[in-house]
């Protein structure tokens, strides 16, 4: 009999906390013409589109004052908080860039050979044929961390204010359109009191406001409750933990693999792979994803990333090589029905990961939110020379291009494709190897937060770190670039006395060990002593903001602008 | 080749400190090697004895200028200024110390020579001095080597160990120096003042520092007394601060203080990265530990793995008696 | 009064800091942040200016020497207070050592003739805590280093600093030049007003023939000292592993331990 993180939620209530009027007296107030949440590649796109439509508009490029186009980060740069695979579609830097030759950009790798391999416990498997989804031939291999570097770099040229170091706390909101956003406060203690240096927020008003936060974005999620922009289906997410190595040979192609060591039994509902990407000729990255509707309290995608290192296979490709990054991120798996049923309303757009704009089948999100970003900028220019401040265009525009088409598209693979890239990719070559007798059965459609936990022994075989090829989650966080203070509060909401399932579920998922139960309480409810529950210790400055603690019965809240990790090359 | 100058500092009693003594040991020692002289320079009131003293460690000539003050590095700089010029010395060594650092410095601008600091190491090479430091907290070794005349060699405090060298008794030279205007522009009101109540774990010698493994807040005593026997101060990890168990100007770590002490003592810490960064160029890195897999023992000088409770207490009383004794 | 600070940008503290083994010197390529001391330096003469009657000290001015990037880092410290900026770049300067950096800083500051300057104690990176002397001669200004504490009157100071022996309190007069250690204050926060207000505040770039720095004397050829090598630390030995069985004669053994060490 197993438990529900949802059973659980958190002490949060989205749509009274975080929305609502500005607060601040009007002359204290920061006004910009657009104000974009988030410097990754949709809000960067947006921000660097912008500019290039005001050259030509300098009537609207007055009306919008002296800061036309404000970048909100919360990261130490853009770039900080950033990670992913990744294999990026070269559409959407032709469309931003488009005298900007392939040569100058940001990229690490043309990808002109891939595969596709099934693990057993000792032997790699080729998938062929290949499954079409995984073919990335023309696509590039990118550090998505370097990439919103280099977009940062290009609106900073171009004019655009980038406001690293600031987390956007609240959606300003007065009768119903949106006015802009409220900035987090800064140099508050442990227990929320403002200390020596204490610097409150400020109101920051604008003509436009842009949501380009990312997975989990903490403003969109409240958006959606308050607008009521729900999507058909609920979103789900997977979790990816990523290490980027310095190796002596270079590695030859784009390569994904499915199976061993994740378990079959439907029960479990593990399901995910990994990903090997080359990085040039001196480093790859690897990676390892898994869905958050899993069953097992003890599972650890970061020890699951640990153990697949063990594999023969990967032992070729990282032997003699040394760990130089590590970061964790969730990606949204929903798909086209999971995505908010309108993209704006009056005040503001949604690009990007946070609008779930990710097409999980092929693993693709950055073009699609750099897409995004360019034409949130084109209706926003658009909409403004009009006087207007209403971008419902946005809506359909998003929907005919790519974005719209692709995702849609891929709505219809639904078995295998619906439970994902790794997963559909897994039971599609699964079912051709096997002919069919494998995997049988029905897929759960839940909610990540409503599958039942239970303890079980997906922990068994996770390796005991050895410091130079598998290390345990505090090195990570360390190589993570995470300093954050120790003073800091917590930006954490969950419910801190709970049963060990859900506790251990937690402690598992978390791959920078943010969770942690005394052991006392933890060795008295294994022994089956006192009602079952424990307390659950939060280590808020270890957390590197991936967002699964959201998915799985917490929910994030953006902490102090310029805390976290700092990612250069993930 | 003239060779050697060495700054030795001294107490208002004349007693010259351990870091000036090491210097002196390690100039004469090289300037052997170079077939030079080992020179010191004092200033203030120091007694014909005194100065001639440094003779032992194998100062050939003591330089003393009587007329310039002690405790400010401006006047200093004037003093060796003058004499390095008079005499054309070719490398001037500091036992490190914020003195050392200052005059070194100030020395650098006025010779414009090529200073290196925080050195752990000199070697001879070519008929000169190399000096070696450890850079980027202590990540990597440098060797660094001199264009022109002189060459500043600013020692890590420690670095160089006071020996005797047979000098016999050193020449004292008296020098009159004329002191730049600036160098009268700072007053010492009060030197060296002590103050007990914030001792600066960044300084001390020795320190015992305490983790989890200790269990509560309480236990913070076992440390308070061993570090009392060793004549150290007491630090702590992250994650005992974060309980409240233990100040947090005493945290050692990544996000607390980095300290490099003679002896650390970890008792009850498991070891892990954000808190070694803080402490791992300890000189001896002591780790009390129940838990034989704890990181630590991976870099801990000498590790034991027992129950601290049982350890400390009795260790506190073996430390007292061998002190006593 | 004038208050100059200098700053210096530095590989941020977060990332790892590797040299370049081609050109023995710091790998400055990846992420970068204002020296964390000199925020410290900022915040104190902000302090300083706050605590005097308004008008008495007219400007707080950042000065940097490094390379076009630097502009970050005075883009920051005028977040922080400094009403404008100047920043001293040239790629003769390249390669800078101490001896050469402190040349140079102080020509710079001579044509700004400040009444104080304030500087971080240390650098995460060059880990030198020199420069604050070496400007200070070329001056010809009374210096302090390890200062954590700072009071104004008249055209004195009075600080406390924190020596081997314990803390002095030292009567400066000004002009002076001081390092300020980090324990002396808490900075501020930039309020996001102050942030967005940086990049509209005066930067003045100077080559080094604006500041009237001679080439010979700094750069690579002017350096005075000269990397040789670079080694990584020697291995560590492993340690001695004692498992307690009998505890007396465990302490035993490290106290003999500790006896051949000189620890005791």
């Amino acid at each position: 009999m197993g438990v529900a993180p949802a059973e659980f939620p958190p002490p949060v209530d989205d749509a009274s906390e975080f929305v609502g009027p500005p607060t601040d007296p009007e002359e204290d107030r920061i006004d910009v013409g657009v104000a974009i949440v988030g410097g990754g590649p949709a809000g960067l796109a947006c921000a660097n589109r912008l500019m290039q439509l005001l050259e030509h508009e300098p009537a609207l490029a007055e009306k919008l004052g002296e800061v036309p186009v404000a970048v909100i980060e919360k990261g130490k740069t853009p770039g900080a908080h950033l990670l992913s695979g990744a294999n990026m579609r070269p559409s959407a830097m032709k469309e931003l860039f488009p005298d900007l030759p392939e040569s100058e950009w940001p990229v690490l790798w043309k990808v002109d050979k891939d595969a596709v391999y099934l693990l057993t416990p000792k032997q790699a498997l080729p998938l062929k044929p290949m499954p079409p989804n995984f073919r990335n031939h023309g696509n590039y291999v990118v550090s998505v961390a370097q990439l919103g570097r280099f977009l940062s770099d290009k609106a900073e040229e171009a004019g655009v204010y980038i406001l690293s170091e600031t987390a956007a706390d609240k959606l300003l909101v007065e009768d119903r359109i949106v006015r802009g956003v409220r900035t987090g406060d800064k140099g508050r203690g442990k227990d929320g009191e403002p200390l020596g240096n204490f610097e409150p927020g400020s109101d920051v008003t604008a003509k436009a406001t842009v949501l380009a936060e990312g997975t989990l974005g903490h403003l969109t999620m409240a958006a959606v409750d308050y607008f009521d922009l729900h999507g058909k289906d609920d979103q789900r997410w997977e979790l990816g933990v990523k290490e980027v190595w310095e190796v002596p040979q270079p590695l030859d192609r784009v390569i994904h693999t499915m199976g061993w060591p994740l378990r079959k039994a439907p029960r479990w509902n593990e399901f995910g792979g990994s990903f090997i990407y080359p990085m040039g000729d001196d480093k790859v990255c690897i990676g390892f994803v898994a869905g958050l509707d899993y069953t097992d309290a003890t599972f650890s995608v970061h020890d699951v990333l640990q153990e697949f290192k063990l594999h023969p296979f990967v032992r070729k490709i990282l032997e003699g090589g040394k760990r130089v990054a590590w970061g964790a991120k969730t990606i949204p798996s929903g798909g086209y029905f999971a995505m908010p049923k309108h993209f704006s309303v009056p005040g503001m757009l949604m690009a990007g990961d946070n609008a779930g704009m990710v097409n999980i089948p092929e693993l693709k999100g950055i073009h699609y939110a750099m897409h995004a970003g360019i034409y949130a900028a084109e209706t926003i220019v658009e909409a403004l020379k009009r006087d207007s401040i209403n971008y419902e265009a946005y809506d359909e525009r998003v929907r005919s291009s790519v974005i719209g088409e692709d995702l849609y598209r891929s709505r219809n693979m639904r078995q295998p494709f619906s439970r994902g890239f790794f997963v559909g990719g897994a039971l599609a070559s699964a079912m051709t190897i096997t002919k069919g007798a494998f995997p049988g059965g029905h897929f759960k459609q839940e909610d990540d937060a409503e599958n039942e936990m239970v303890l079980d022994g997906a922990s068994k075989s996770y390796p005991k770190p050895d410091g130079k090829y598998t290390f345990d989650k505090l090195s990570s966080v360390f190589a993570s670039g995470n300093a954050t203070r120790d003073d800091a509060p917590n930006h954490i909401r969950i419910q801190e006395h709970v049963p060990l399932e859900i506790a251990q579920t937690w402690v598992s998922m978390c791959p920078a060990a943010v969770y942690e139960v005394p052991e006392d309480q933890l060795e008295a409810a294994q022994n089956g002593e006192g009602d079952g529950k424990v307390d659950v210790h939060v280590t808020p400055s270890n957390c590197v903001q991936c967002g699964a603690i959201t998915a799985k019965g917490g929910r994030l809240t953006p902490p102090e602008g310029g805390d976290g990790p700092l990612y250069t090359q993930v | 080749m003239a060779g050697i100058l060495v700054y030795a500092l001294h107490d208002d009693e004349g007693n010259f400190n351990k870091n000036s003594q090491g210097a002196i040991s390690e100039a004469a020692k090289l300037a052997g090697e170079l077939g030079a002289e080992a020179a010191a320079l004092v200033v203030g009131d120091v007694s014909d004895e005194g100065a001639q003293s440094l003779g032992a460690f194998g100062a050939s000539k003591v330089y003393r200028a009587k007329n310039v003050p002690e405790g400010l590095a401006q006047p200093i700089v004037d003093a060796m200024a003058k004499v390095i010029q008079d005499e054309a010395f070719d490398y001037v060594l500091f036992g490190g110390g914020l003195l050392g650092f200052e005059i070194g410095a100030g020395l650098t601008a006025r010779l414009g020579a090529g200073v290196t600091m925080e050195v752990t190491d000199v070697k001879v090479q070519d008929g000169g001095l190399v000096a070696v430091r450890p850079i980027l907290q202590d990540s990597q070794i440098a060797e660094v080597q001199y264009v022109g005349k002189p060459g500043i060699i600013i020692g890590r405090l420690n670095a160089f160990d006071a020996v005797a060298r047979d000098g016999g008794s050193a020449e004292v030279v008296d020098v009159d120096v004329e002191l730049s205007p600036w160098s009268t522009k700072a007053t010492m009101v009060t030197r060296g003042e002590q103050r007990g109540a914030d001792v600066n774990i960044e300084d001390a010698d020795y320190l015992v520092a305490g983790g989890r493994g200790l269990g509560k807040a309480e236990n913070f005593e076992l440390c308070e007394e061993l570090a009392k026997a060793l004549g150290g101060a007491v630090a702590a990890t992250r994650a005992v601060v974060d309980a409240g168990w233990f100040p947090y100007a005493g945290q050692i770590g990544q996000t607390g203080k980095t300290v490099a002490p003679k002896l650390y003592l970890a008792a009850g810490i498991s070891g892990a990265i954000q808190h070694k960064v803080g402490m791992q160029s300890s000189e001896n890195i002591v780790a009390i530990n129940k838990d034989p897999n704890a990181p630590i023992f991976e870099f801990c000088d000498l590790g034991i793995v027992g129950d601290l409770h049982k350890i400390m207490p009795k260790l506190t009383e073996a430390v007292k008696a061998k002190k006593g004794a | 009064m004038k208050i100059c600070v200098l700053v210096k940008e530095v590989p941020d503290a977060a990332v790892e800091k590797r040299m370049d083994p081609n050109t023995m010197k710091l790998d400055r390529s990846g992420e970068k942040n204002l020296n964390p001391f000199d925020t410290h330096a900022i915040e104190a003469a902000m302090q300083i200016k706050e605590g005097l009657p308004e008008g008495t000290v007219q400007e707080v001015v950042a000065v940097t020497m490094g390379p076009e990037s630097a502009v970050r880092a005075l883009h920051k410290a005028v977040s922080l207070g400094a009403d404008r900026s100047v920043q001293l770049t040239d790629d003769a300067l390249a390669g800078s050592d101490v001896c050469a950096s402190g040349y140079a800083l102080a020509q710079v500051l001579k044509s700004e003739q400040p009444d104080l300057v304030l500087l971080g104690q240390q650098s995460d990176d060059g880990e030198c805590y020199t420069m604050g002397a070496v400007v200070a001669d070329h001056l010809q200004m009374p210096s302090l280093t390890q200062v954590i504490q700072i009071d104004v009157s008249d055209s004195k100071l009075r600080c406390e600093r924190q020596a081997e022996y314990g803390y002095d309190t030292v009567e400066v007069e000004l002009p002076a030049v001081i390092s300020v250690g980090d324990a002396i204050n808490e900075p501020r926060y930039p309020s996001l007003k102050a942030i967005m207000g940086a990049k509209k505040k005066q930067l003045d770039k100077l080559s080094a023939g604006d500041a009237q720095i001679e080439a010979s004397r700094v750069g690579d050829e002017g350096s005075r000292t000269k990397v040789l090598a670079l080694n990584p630390p020697p291995a560590k030995e492993k340690g001695t592993i004692i498992e307690d069985e009998d505890t007396n004669e465990t302490v035993e053994k490290i106290v003999a331990w500790l006896d051949e060490r000189k620890l005791l």
